[in-house]
């Protein structure tokens, strides 16, 4: 068990910096995600960790050791794979097995630490298959099962349910999380998915084009983003946004509706509000012409535009609702569940 | 594709048959020629079937001289000469392309698709080729008149290394960086996995270049002076010009036969293995 630090983590290739000054602690047996849209920089962030990308400048250090020049199996970490990258040519037992083969650790060792993680997995009815025989999730399992039995210092994840069916896949990270508090190992997970962060993190760091946007527990992430990104990227369906002037105390839309709030902020700034704050008020500030309707049974949500205007909008109301098309539906909000950004984006208090 | 029209089903089978005709019908005279006595085969017509003589003129072709009159080597020797050569060719040829295809996938070193680029170059330079230099080389060397100087010339393949490389550019990167966490070095992961995920290619291409080395006529004729390191393919055609007496067609037929065997059993016996190396490419 370990803690790891980032201490200002630079990566470029060639002359294209992907990686901004990222910091970083970790504590020991937390379980980090790392989130945030394609091509942010996640996954290079994770394989430096890893040993799998050299860093260009900055330091990595697990527990008190300063890992960055060290081989990837010398940094006592194990990993997994999107697509779990499993020896074909080899059982279920040996892929278990290799590493533990390499490290010359005793025959009976092994077989007693495979079929241990094996028991913990429940594959202990698979060990003599190959990888091709089993399931998606079977496999998923066996590319866990590889990482348990090496008993690292830490686990990385990268994006590993992302090859899974949607039901599946809620059933594996709910496994995962568990077998994570249970074996105590600090952990870093990698994710587009923000359900995904949002469910197994203690913890979320927020990356957007190789900057860290936020990084905090995932109740602080939705509370109080400190960004228009990441307001955006945390939530489902995402926050609405209106531009907004705001003076002494009072934001003003471009309709003229104004939504009152607890800034002493003025001038020109970003407003949001996330659809399932929003709820319906004749007389509310915020008048919907509805244009579609997504009826999921716990809730519905309510697509469309302000009236008379171009900005999209969702509410989320709970439970069924009918509510007839091309009507226009008035909705407030607390002022409480009000987030203002000014013009770079950042979080206005 | 299910057809049921009988006219179409019976004039492919014709056509088909006519093609096996074409093929066998040789092999077959070869046969028959090898299981008559030398007396039969110089008279008119040929024999279409087969006679009594196979087992005495097997026996006469691998453990006698051969033809009567010459001075050439036992065709068993001639056999083994052939195999030791097809083999060396067909190993040493996988080992070399499996470690320099190897090279150019794995690591990075300067001008790597340069040297890559050079050994592709040489598909254009075939031993016959360069067969001058070639054998001023290998007579400097000392090899002629041995199983070195047979294969060494021949062993460097740029096809094979071509293949290995596209074989090894198919297994995905996480293969490796899961091999280096676990801590494996790269030779470790070149015996362990790579290896065995190229195991039929490497079936594949053994029984092609096996075929190859099998095969070799010109080049044995250049280097090897002494009879008992002729090899059974450039036999065949010194025994038709032996001396001036008329050919015994029963004894070439036979060592034609002879030579006819290995290759088939490799083949035969890889068919599976074979097919699933150029066709599979699931990793």
């Amino acid at each position: 068990m370990a803690t790891i630090t980032l201490t200002d983590l630079v990566k470029s290739y060639d002359d294209t910096q992907v990686l901004h000054h990222v910091e970083g602690a970790f504590e020991d047996g937390e379980f980090i995600v790392i989130v945030g849209p394609s091509g942010c920089g996640k996954s290079t962030l994770l394989r430096m960790v890893a040993g799998l990308e050299s860093v260009t400048s900055g330091e990595i250090r697990i527990g008190d050791r300063v890992v960055n020049d060290l081989e990837p199996a010398d940094r006592d970490i194990a990993m997994v794979f999107q697509n779990y990258a499993l020896y074909p040519h080899m059982s279920v037992f040996d892929n278990m097995a290799y590493g533990l083969k390499i490290r010359r650790i005793p025959k009976d060792e092994i077989r007693k630490r495979v079929e241990d993680a094996a028991d913990i997995l429940e594959i202990r009815d698979y060990l003599q298959r190959r990888p091709r025989q089993l399931s998606g999730g079977q496999r998923q399992r066996v590319a866990m099962g590889r990482a348990i039995v090496r008993d690292p210092q830490v686990f990385l994840f990268d994006e590993p349910l992302s090859n899974l069916d949607a039901k599946l896949r809620v059933q594996m990270r709910l496994e995962i999380r568990k077998l994570q508090k249970r074996l105590g190992v600090t952990s870093i997970y990698v994710t587009h998915d923000q359900v995904e962060a949002m469910t197994l993190g203690d913890r979320l760091m927020v990356l957007n084009g190789g900057y860290v946007e936020q990084f905090g527990a995932p109740t602080e992430l939705y509370e109080r983003p400190a960004s228009i990104f990441v307001a955006g990227f945390i939530g489902s369906p995402s926050m609405n946004f209106f531009e907004v002037t705001v003076a002494e105390g009072v934001a003003t839309l471009p309709s003229g509706a104004k939504m009152s709030s607890s800034t002493t902020y003025s001038g020109k700034a970003t407003l949001g509000v996330r659809p399932e704050h929003m709820s319906p008020a004749p007389d509310g500030p915020l008048k919907i012409e509805v244009g579609m309707l997504e009826q999921l049974g716990a809730n519905t949500l309510v697509h469309g535009v302000l009236e008379g205007r171009s900005e999209e909008i969702v509410a989320s109301l709970p439970g069924l609702e009918h509510i007839n098309v091309r009507t226009t539906l008035g909705f407030d909000a607390p002022s409480e569940s009000i987030h203002l950004f000014d013009e770079t984006g950042v979080r206005i208090d | 594709m299910i057809e049921q029209r009988p006219l179409l089903t019976a004039m492919s089978h014709i056509i088909m048959v006519l093609g096996v005709i074409l093929v066998a019908f040789p092999i077959w005279i070869t046969f028959v020629a090898a299981t008559h006595d030398d007396i039969r085969m110089v008279q008119a017509p040929l024999p279409l079937l087969p006679g009594e003589h196979f087992f005495e003129n097997l026996d006469k072709t691998l453990f006698g001289v051969g033809l009567s009159g010459t001075e050439s080597a036992p065709v068993w020797l001639m056999l083994l000469n052939s195999l030791a050569m097809a083999l060396m060719i067909a190993f040493g040829k996988i080992a070399i392309s499996l470690l320099s295809a190897f090279a150019i996938v794995y690591f990075k070193f300067p001008f790597r698709m340069g040297f890559f680029w050079m050994i592709f170059i040489t598909l254009m330079l075939p031993v016959e080729v360069r067969i001058l230099p070639t054998f001023e080389v290998v007579a400097s060397l000392g090899m002629l008149n041995s199983y070195w100087g047979l294969t060494v010339p021949l062993i460097a393949s740029a096809t094979a290394t071509f293949m290995f490389r596209q074989v090894f550019l198919t297994v995905p990167d996480e293969m490796l960086e899961s091999a280096r966490i676990d801590g494996a070095g790269p030779m470790r992961f070149f015996f362990d996995i790579l290896l065995p995920l190229s195991r039929t290619n490497i079936a594949a291409l053994f029984v092609i270049l096996f075929i190859y080395g099998w095969n070799q006529y010109l080049w044995p004729l250049l280097v090897t002076t002494e009879t008992d390191m002729t090899t059974i393919v450039m036999s065949i055609k010194q025994m038709l010009e032996a001396a001036e007496q008329s050919p015994q067609w029963n004894i070439i037929m036979m060592t034609a036969l002879l030579a006819m065997l290995p290759p088939i059993v490799v083949v035969i016996g890889m068919q599976k293995l074979f097919v699933q190396g150029l066709t599979e490419t699931d990793k």
